[in-house]
């Protein structure tokens, strides 16, 4: 199952990152899980909220430039070479990570979730599922 | 033995027009503008349909003030005859060519025939005389050469003066430093930002540039400020000199010991003082754009050239005993063109580039700054919608575009920033694109 992510563009200066979230809080909406990439210059916010759409809205009705990109939620066991297993089979089967970040929110019982990004998620997702790499659902991060 | 310009600032016979009689000067005046107007008439199509619109020719001109009556010549008729449409001489009897930046890409092109080069060896070489330099002077020549007028220009002037001229052009900082203290440079030219930068480096390299005395500083503004800072640090003396491609290049004004004002070579361009708005000639002593005729040029004669240069003309006499008149110091334009490192940028062309890489034109400045004595330009572009993306190397490789798109126009290297959307101050009606802090 795929996962809508939301991205933001963020200059590299203090306080940037507090208008958004001030913003999404107000709104009551909860930041499920984020990662934030930079450089010297810029960053992007890249997160994941229940409702997507609502939170795009408000954001790009707030100036933002915002965008939304299709990520993959996969359960990888939580313990040394868990990971290694999942990114062995998408090795195998010719396909890159963009970027990965923890889901932390959503591990339990012994599994840790992954948000990946793939150029190609719907061939990640079949190149997964064939490894026998479970693939959450959106049901069961989304609450 | 000893000769004319032996002395500093000692007399040259090649100077002697600077000091005429104003009455004199104006009969030669009248004599080139009406022979000029007639050569520009017969020869340019366009400048003959203007003048026919109006029901004027050559015989309207009766006086100096005469010219007045006359069509203005705007930078984009030389960009719309591109490339040799306001030539008033055939090809066989052009000897040199020359480009500068246009508004779209396009370079505007300028011509000269021999008796061109010599009339801008001569204004060079009056030019560089003003500045108290002579036979013996050993002048560095850091102009770029090439296209741009400033180092052919600075270079046969140089010679026709008798100095020696070491053709060194623009770049390689420590060369510049090694050949100014080995070979005994006593003079500059170059543009004001760039020596700063040399001055930079030498304090770092201590590099011995104690016989340099002089420095002939153009091809971009500079404040007063600045000058005492270059004075200050290198104890030399700093002249501005003015000119531009169009008109002949480098010598159509300088400073002259004085330095309060640049004389105008008047036998050879006539000034006048427009309102920018009204196009209407201006009293005395007000300021406005500035306008210029050239009054000997054969190969691309110009009536009327809007600068968009903003100064005001100085009728009073100098101490110096120059007669011609002086403008003074130019600081602005009265367009949004700007100058870097001596090339002529509109705000227009960087529009050009990002609308390549972007397809629409995002909201945009252009910010201006003075960087160990070099000029830096850096855009800074709002990130859009249609070209965000959440990947780092995507927008990196966008930065890469744009700063490749506007280098591909403009020939200069510049620093383009992301910054995030309505980051940047929008002003009602025509947006402030340019902010120069370039004041030193």
């Amino acid at each position: 199952m795929k996962l809508q992510q939301l991205s933001l563009f963020l200059e590299n200066k203090p306080g940037v990152l507090r208008a958004p979230c001030e913003l999404l809080a107000k709104n009551g909406i909860d930041l499920l899980t984020m990662s934030l990439a930079d450089t010297t210059q810029f960053g992007v916010l890249r997160f994941i909220v229940a409702d997507p759409e609502a939170a795009r809205k408000l954001l790009t009705d707030a100036g933002m430039v915002v965008r939304m990109t299709e990520v993959v939620p996969v359960e990888v066991d939580n313990h040394p070479g868990g990971l290694a297993r999942a990114l062995a089979a998408i090795e195998e089967a010719g396909l890159a990570v963009e970027y990965m970040y923890d889901f932390g929110a959503a591990s339990r019982g012994g599994k840790a979730a992954i948000v990946f990004r793939f150029e190609d998620p719907d061939a990640a997702i079949a190149a997964l599922g064939k490894a026998g790499v479970r693939i959450y659902s959106g049901e069961e991060l989304l609450k | 033995m000893s000769t004319w310009n032996d002395p500093p600032g000692g007399f040259h016979p090649i100077s002697a027009p600077d000091y005429l009689p104003r009455e004199q000067l104006q009969k030669i005046q009248l004599q080139r503008l009406q022979s000029v107007v007639g050569r520009a008439y017969d020869r340019v199509p366009l400048t003959h349909s203007r003048m026919d619109e109006r029901g004027l020719t050559p015989a309207s001109v009766g006086s100096l003030a005469d010219i007045a009556k006359l069509p203005f010549t705007v930078k984009t008729d030389l960009r719309d005859t591109y490339p040799f449409g306001l030539f008033a001489s055939p090809m066989e009897e052009i000897v040199r060519l020359h480009a500068s930046s246009g508004t779209t890409g396009k370079p505007i092109v300028v011509a000269y025939t021999q008796a061109d080069l010599d009339v801008w060896s001569e204004v060079m070489v009056r030019a560089l005389v003003a500045c108290g330099m002579h036979r013996g002077d050993v002048i560095q020549n850091a102009y770029g050469y090439g296209l741009f007028t400033g180092g052919l220009g600075a270079h046969y002037g140089g010679e026709a003066l008798g100095a020696t001229v070491i053709p060194i052009s623009g770049g390689n900082t420590e060369r510049q430093l090694m050949v100014m203290q080995d070979f005994g440079v006593t003079a500059i030219c170059c543009t004001p930002s760039y020596f700063l930068h040399l001055l930079e480096s030498a304090k770092e390299t201590k590099i011995d540039f104690s016989k340099l005395r002089v420095g002939v500083f153009g091809a971009e503004p500079w404040s007063d400020s600045m000058r005492e800072r270059i004075q200050d640090e290198s104890g030399i003396r700093a002249h501005d000199i003015y000119g531009l491609s169009e008109i002949i290049g480098p010598g159509v004004g300088i400073e002259c010991m004085e330095r309060r004002g640049l004389h105008i070579f008047e036998d050879h361009f006539f000034p006048e003082i427009v309102d920018s708005e009204t196009g209407e000639v201006l009293p005395e002593g007000a300021e406005g754009e500035l306008v210029l005729t050239t009054l000997s040029k054969q190969a691309m004669p110009l009536i009327r050239y809007r600068t968009r240069d903003v100064t005001a003309l100085v009728s009073e006499q100098c101490a110096c005993g120059r007669t011609l008149r002086r403008i003074r110091r130019i600081g602005r334009r009265s367009d949004d063109m700007f100058i870097i490192r001596g090339v002529n940028v509109f705000p227009s062309q960087v529009e050009t580039a990002l609308l390549r890489v972007e397809g629409t034109l995002p909201h945009y400045q252009i910010i201006l700054t003075r960087e160990v004595g070099l000029d830096q330009m850096e855009v800074k572009v709002e990130v859009t919608p249609e070209v965000f993306s959440d990947e780092i190397r995507a927008l990196e490789s966008l930065q890469r575009k744009l700063e490749a798109s506007i280098e591909n126009i403009l020939g200069l290297r510049v620093k383009v920033t992301l910054v995030e959307p309505r980051t940047l101050a929008r002003s009602e009606g025509k947006a402030k694109r340019v902010t120069d802090l370039r004041s030193v």
